[in-house]
């Protein structure tokens, strides 16, 4: 049965909820990215006050020989907090912590996207570089069988799925309603959700978010959609193919601009920008996935509105291209431009400084 | 197991219990799409809580803004080109995430203003503002079958049948009425929402049953039905039971489903109003299959399965009208006849009709006096 088999009774959950919380224990949830660059760990420490800022928190540490950062002779990996958001798991005051991983010698961890992300920001901060990114993702039942599918089997051809509504369309909005809420709540920056092309796939959007904040939104957005899926029994793959055949694979489709681009007359700089992340195409595939791309083989076929991976190209409302300037902005003559490259397990903080290494600071390969 | 694609509703309510930001208002904007009869939507985050649906064009920070989505995916337009627009029209209450969020009903639009082919509502809207000195009301008795998620009727015994019908239609009863939980539920979203639903009952088919809505004067009738249709489905949803809006979803000795519209302008309502009714079901006869064409989405051919002449239906290819009579095209109800004045019911739309096109057909019809 369908999303049961891993629940435990809610009701006397919330009961134990319930119980009023000393207001000088609050609960933080450390949270950061491990070894595989795609997958989330948490853990939880008791602190005697209610933080207002992430470096008011103490730095942490894990034993990294379990989660691929670090060898078991020498296994702590440090965990430096970095952004705080509300937990809409355990209410009050609790609190979600974001963190960036470092070696105990101070040194910057190899998984730690977030550090140079954030010093290419801080560089190119006078260009105001805004993001939204399209989170595509799949539910799948915990036999790994997408969620709602016949078991055994495959439901209808894709058609009837792309913002669906009904029994027959749609699998777990709950989870996409849930997830929403829980976000809103902690004041993530979701703008919006869909059911998508294949039955059992959806998408939320996260942005627009400025600089190093839009990788902060988007990672801890992952996590709170892993943990909400959890309540009910269903696990969530950011699998940019989780499919074989005739079924649409998952982007994280990253929507850009600079301020230049926005104000009018910006389709000029669009386009310049456009033609730079042209010539440098091979370097941000290598970036658009945690495997240098070869995730991305198995989605960028050049089928089911993916552009090919080997090609370049782009246009206006095109959704074959790599890159698609939305009609609106076609008619506006300046917005922004949406990279319909990366990949669903993507690293946010790579997109986005890649995006802007190419385009505001005119690095080449 | 019935019902089984369903996830933990505890769980839900806990989320839905997260106090919401004042603005952060969610939107869930509504469509038709390719098909003429399903519905697709999606959302989006506003910041204020709308109110006028016309007031947003363009960009974002406005109340309400025209919005777009991928029409190669709805069958509304190839990839090269595919943005459609999205332009709200009428505001609802939204009944699952409450508060100040809400439902938007849109017509779908090409990046240049103009209404795509599936769009019947640009129409009908010019129509009845065309007429609306005969304020034109209407009321639709919307019928639908419930089906598991294996495509069977809802609560039918599996590789089988219920007994004959005959005690199914307005019964009561473990039995006799399967689905009862999705009208109840229904009922009060479409209280809550906004949608002017006049009263539910259990039909002939055993899982089918029949809302209706209305009285709406004009361009009202389509908005108010298609929402109510949405909601049928989210609502189901949650039930984990599918619901068909097919005029004949059984084969055989079962009844089919129709959308019976209830018609009349003002001359109708008024004393002696009954001449202006005859009147109207005469022009009504002269154009009989145009109206057939205009009354589902494939041009006659899914009522054709339907109005057999069987079953409480009149023959798709004969017109015919009478008081109280439910084998006619047009039914002159008892209550109508014996006052000298009232509204006609017109039994010829199937379920799966696109009410903008109904009633645009009746006004052009009976009010614009249009032939053909």
């Amino acid at each position: 049965m369908l999303g049961i088999t891993q629940t435990t009774n809610k009701t006397t959950l919330l009961r134990y909820l319930a119980l009023p919380q000393p207001e000088d224990k609050v609960q933080c949830m450390y949270i950061w990215i491990d070894g595989t660059g795609e997958n989330l760990r948490a853990k939880t420490r008791t602190v005697d006050f209610v933080p207002k800022q992430a470096t008011e928190l103490p730095i942490w540490n894990f034993d990294g020989s379990s989660t691929g950062q670090a060898e078991g002779h020498n296994s702590d990996v440090m965990i430096h907090p970095v952004a705080l958001f509300k937990d809409p798991f355990r209410g009050n005051n609790n609190k979600l912590v974001l963190c960036e991983t470092y070696r105990h010698d101070g040194a910057v961890h190899p998984s730690n996207k977030r550090n140079s992300c954030n010093q290419v920001m801080q560089k190119a901060k006078g260009f105001e570089p805004w993001f939204g990114i399209e989170q595509e993702y799949t539910l799948l039942d915990t036999d790994l069988h997408p969620f709602g599918w016949p078991k055994n089997g495959f439901p209808g051809p894709q058609g009837p799925y792309y913002t669906g509504v009904g029994a027959n369309n749609v699998h777990g909005r709950d989870i996409v309603e849930s997830h929403y809420r829980a976000c809103l709540y902690s004041e993530i920056k979701i703008s919006g959700e869909n059911a998508e092309v294949m039955p059992a796939q959806w998408e939320f959007q996260v942005g627009p978010c400025e600089g190093i904040s839009m990788g902060d939104h988007l990672w801890v957005a992952r996590f709170l959609l892993h943990r909400v899926a959890e309540d009910f029994g269903v696990v969530v793959s950011f699998d940019p193919k989780p499919m074989p055949g005739d079924w649409n694979g998952a982007g994280a489709h990253a929507n850009y601009s600079t301020k230049e681009m926005r104000a009018p007359g910006g389709m000029k700089a669009m386009v310049e920008a456009i033609e730079r992340l042209g010539k440098r195409h091979a370097a941000h595939i290598r970036a658009y996935d945690p495997n240098g791309g070869n995730d991305n083989r198995r989605r960028l076929t050049g089928r089911h509105e993916t552009s090919s991976i080997d090609n370049f190209s782009y246009g206006v409302a095109h959704r074959g291209s790599s890159i698609r300037i939305p009609r609106q902005c076609s008619d506006d003559g300046c917005g922004y431009i949406e990279d319909r490259r990366p990949s669903s397990n993507c690293d946010p903080y790579s997109v986005t400084e890649m995006l802007v290494r190419t385009t505001c600071l005119n690095e080449t390969d | 197991m019935l019902g089984i694609n369903v996830t933990n509703k505890t769980s839900l309510m806990r989320y839905l219990a997260l106090p919401q930001p004042e603005d952060k208002v969610q939107c869930m904007y509504i469509w038709i799409d390719g098909s003429g009869e399903n519905l697709r939507a999606k959302t989006r985050t506003v910041e204020t809580v709308p109110k006028d649906p016309k007031s947003g064009i363009g960009r974002s920070g406005l109340n309400l803004p025209i919005w777009n989505f991928d029409g190669s995916s709805t069958g509304q337009a190839e990839g090269q080109n595919s943005d459609v627009m999205l332009h709200p029209v009428a505001l609802f209450s939204d009944p699952f995430r409450g508060g100040s969020n809400k439902l938007v009903l849109c017509e779908t639009c090409g990046h240049d203003g103009e209404p795509l082919p599936s769009n019947k509502r640009r129409t009908c809207q010019q129509v009845m503002e065309q007429a609306k000195e005969f304020k034109p009301w209407f009321g639709i008795e919307q019928e639908y079958t419930m089906l598991d998620t294996d495509g069977h009727p809802f609560g039918w015994p599996k590789n089988g049948f219920p007994g004959p019908q005959g005690p199914y239609y307005t019964g009561v009863g473990a039995r006799n009425v399967y689905g009862r939980d999705v009208v109840e539920s229904h009922y009060r979203a479409c209280m809550y929402a906004g949608v002017k639903i006049a009263g539910t009952n259990a039909e002939v088919m055993p899982a089918q049953w029949e809302f209706q809505v209305g009285p709406c004067e004009g361009i009202d009738m389509g908005d108010h039905l298609w929402l109510g249709r949405f909601l049928l489905h989210r609502v189901a949803e949650d039930f984990g039971v599918a619901v068909s809006f097919d005029p004949k979803p059984m084969p055989g000795d079962w009844n089919g489903a129709g959308a019976h519209t209830n018609f009349s302008t003002l001359q109708m309502r008024q004393p002696e109003g009954m001449k202006a009714i005859i009147e109207g079901i005469e022009r009504l006869g002269k154009r009989h299959a145009a109206h057939i064409r205009a009354y589902d989405p494939h041009g006659g051919a899914d009522n054709k399965r339907r109005l057999t002449g069987l079953h409480e239906t009149s023959s798709i290819d004969d017109f015919s009208y009478g008081v109280a009579h439910r084998g006619c095209s047009i039914r002159i109800p008892r209550q109508c006849s014996d006052d000298g004045c009232g509204y006609l019911e017109d039994r010829r739309p199937a379920s799966n009709c696109d009410p903008y096109c109904v009633t645009e057909m009746l006004v052009r019809t009976v009010c614009l006096n249009e032939s053909g």
